[in-house]
């Protein structure tokens, strides 16, 4: 079968590898319909994650029909039409039974070496571990488009603004209108936050966040913490949401220190986007990470975070916790996940996909993968 | 290089040269060597395997083995302010003296302590979460035959007894005499807090003769079993509240001609 392999730093490949097969019993064997590029794929695609080897094959948001069953999944049957979440739990740990499903004690969570080391779903046929425990099956009469982001993206932005708490009044700050900040965006929104900022330098992305109604801020152009002040009345926003993780573009010093740091491998993140978060957020409120860090990150100000008794709110997508929340609220029309999609293309132009989305190019926002 | 072959040069390799710009060398020749090879094969391990969290830390093992043995500097027997350059000399003269290795792994597994302790009693289970276990034979109600693969493929196999067994509470056993790496261990179970299961905690102790070969070959063996007995009691816990352990063995890559880990 086909699938998108990694084979470097910029290098992903388009490849013939053998079908999985279940491998345990609570495997299931899944063809792929649907799938797509995610932000985090960009990190292993600029080589941050150093486990990765050459011959991976990648791809964690995808979605399609069960083929085949291991033994003890009992729920799913060949033909079921499933979206699979990112993250891969066991479903009866201490972490999984508290819906912290990404915290999981007994999977490497992951595919493609996000965390774990799973074969992903960037392919035609794809093995899912935990089958009994994941998987979501979708009902006839939604359209794939409308539900492969259930398994990344959208719960992903939608535990980002949950964990801010939204209180009537609040303002929300988001850095980075990709995918999953544009899910944070319209969110926040239906969390009834009273405005939303978003910031981001691409255009087709700030656009498509004003669509949603928020005010947009170009960082390329203005000063972000000085005009979230201004915009604010100088309380700043009530809470700060970091969509943007550790590959934050930026030219002010302390975004070319980063550079520098990363560069001479004394740091391995860039914090830009999470240092004026924590600068701009008013005391008292919340700094909700979505965007992944890796490793170390300098510089940080604790001090102000302390100072200002700020809430800090991370980590992996509980993804399970959200799905059938979120498939009501696609099937009651609250929510159309489909006007991310800006690009379409098949399987087999995954490495130029690739090269797109990580340039957002042509007003890329978000591709998906058609095998 | 084998361990056995460099053991022929311990001397040349072992004396600090005043040259040498490096680290201070104060791992002994033979020992430098088995640290290479057992670096190596460890780092060779990390590299086939898929799981990401382990493999990193057997690679860390590994490299750092590796790097011990190729400059002959150890920074833990520099904190320890010992070192095996000298040791190796004392071993030689005063054979008999021991050395213990002993460690310890802990996890806590979301079943109660009768059902883990049940499991792990049932000595036949060993192979599906011991890596290197390749079976385990029950002689009577306390002796049992078991045999091993090591991470460089050598069999090592060793009769054991339990001397004590409370049910539900601890497992205690010890090697026979003539094992190659004598051993003592004991695996303890106890309630975890707020019904989160139990508390499993299993403590070994190597306690080889005092040649300098089988000191070093428990001292080795013990270093890299730290790191494996914790992955074992991980595979016992999967085992256990997953039903199964997690695997990416046997999965598609490209090119497939590489054999998957
Ligand atoms: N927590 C999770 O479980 C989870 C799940 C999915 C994705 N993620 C992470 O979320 C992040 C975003 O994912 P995405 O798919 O939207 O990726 P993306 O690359 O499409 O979006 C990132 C956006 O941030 C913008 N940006 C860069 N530097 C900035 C700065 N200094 N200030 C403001 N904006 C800046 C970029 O222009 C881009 O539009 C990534 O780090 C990804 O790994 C996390
Ligand atoms: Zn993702
Ligand atoms: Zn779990």
């Amino acid at each position: 079968m086909k699938a998108n392999c990694w084979f470097g730093k910029h290098d992903v490949r388009l490849c013939e590898v053998p079908e999985p097969q279940l491998l345990s019993p609570r495997d299931a064997i899944v063809r792929v319909t649907l799938t797509s590029i995610c932000g985090s794929d960009l990190h292993l695609y600029d080589g941050h994650v150093p486990s990765m080897q050459e011959g991976d094959v990648l791809g964690h948001e995808f979605m399609g029909e069960v083929v085949s069953v291991g033994s003890a999944v009992e729920n799913l049957r060949p033909g079921d039409r499933v979206v699979v979440p990112f993250a891969i739990s066991c479903g009866r740990c201490f972490y999984c039974r508290r819906e912290l499903w990404s915290l999981c004690d007994n999977s490497n969570p992951g595919y493609s070496h996000m965390l774990g080391g799973y074969a992903g779903g960037q392919a035609e046929m794809v093995r899912v571990p935990f089958a009994d425990a994941g998987p979501l099956k979708i009902p006839a009469g939604l359209r794939d488009e409308q539900v492969l982001f259930l398994s990344d993206v959208l719960p992903t932005g939608y535990m980002a603004a949950e964990n801010c708490q939204i209180q009537q009044g609040d303002v929300v700050a988001v850095w980075g209108c990709g995918p999953v900040g544009q899910f944070a965006i319209r969110s926040a929104r239906l969390l009834r936050a009273e405005r939303v900022i978003a910031i981001d330098r691409e255009p087709a992305r700030l656009s498509m966040a004003a669509a949603a109604g928020a005010d947009v801020i170009d960082f390329s152009a203005e000063h972000v913490t000085e005009r979230l002040t201004e915009m604010t009345g100088g309380r700043g926003p009530d809470a700060c949401i970091d969509c943007v993780g550790l590959e934050a573009y930026g030219r002010s010093p302390d975004a070319l220190y980063d550079r520098a740091r990363t560069t001479l491998m004394l740091a391995t993140d860039r914090p830009t986007a999470l240092r004026q978060a924590v600068k701009a957020c008013r005391k008292g409120g919340v700094v909700s990470i979505a965007g992944v860090y890796g490793g170390f990150v300098d510089k940080l100000p604790l001090g102000a975070a302390f100072a200002k008794g700020l809430t800090f709110k991370m980590g992996q997508t509980h993804v399970q916790r959200y799905l059938r929340p979120l498939l009501k609220r696609i099937e009651d029309g609250t929510i159309d996940p489909t006007f991310v999609i800006t690009h379409r293309v098949p399987l087999e132009f995954a490495p130029e996909a690739f090269d797109m989305f990580k340039h957002k190019r042509d007003g890329c926002v978000k591709i998906v993968l058609t095998p | 290089m084998t361990p056995i072959e460099d053991a022929s040069d311990a001397e040349d390799v072992g004396a600090g040269d005043a040259f040498h710009a490096g680290p201070e060398v104060n791992v002994g020749g033979f020992e430098r060597g088995a640290s290479l090879t057992v670096g190596m094969a460890l780092l060779a391990l990390a590299l086939s395997q898929r799981r990401a969290r382990g493999a990193f830390a057997l690679s860390l093992l590994g490299a750092y083995l590796s790097w011990r043995g190729a400059t002959g500097h150890c920074a833990l027997y520099e904190a320890l302010d010992t070192g095996s350059a000298e040791d190796e000399e004392e071993g030689r003269l005063a054979a008999g003296a021991h050395d213990d290795v002993s460690i310890e792994a802990a996890a806590t597994i979301a079943r109660p302590p009768e059902e883990v302790y049940g499991f792990f009693r049932r000595l036949e289970n060993a192979p599906r979460f011991m890596a290197f276990i390749e079976a385990v034979q029950v002689i009577d109600a306390t002796r049992s035959r078991w045999v091993a693969r090591t991470p460089t493929g050598q069999i090592l196999d060793w009769k054991a007894e339990i001397i004590e067994d409370r049910p539900g509470e601890l497992i205690a056993w010890r090697s026979d005499p003539g094992a190659l790496v004598h051993h003592a261990g004991a695996v303890r179970f106890r309630p975890a807090p707020g019904g989160r299961g139990t508390e499993v905690r299993l403590d070994v102790e190597y306690d080889p003769p005092g040649s300098a070969l089988g000191r070093t070959v428990a001292r080795l063996f013990g270093s890299a079993t730290e790191y494996r007995v914790e992955e074992d009691l991980r595979r016992l816990k999967q085992l256990l509240e997953a039903g199964e352990t997690a695997t990416t063995r046997g999965q598609p890559r490209c090119p497939a001609s590489v054999p998957p880990a």
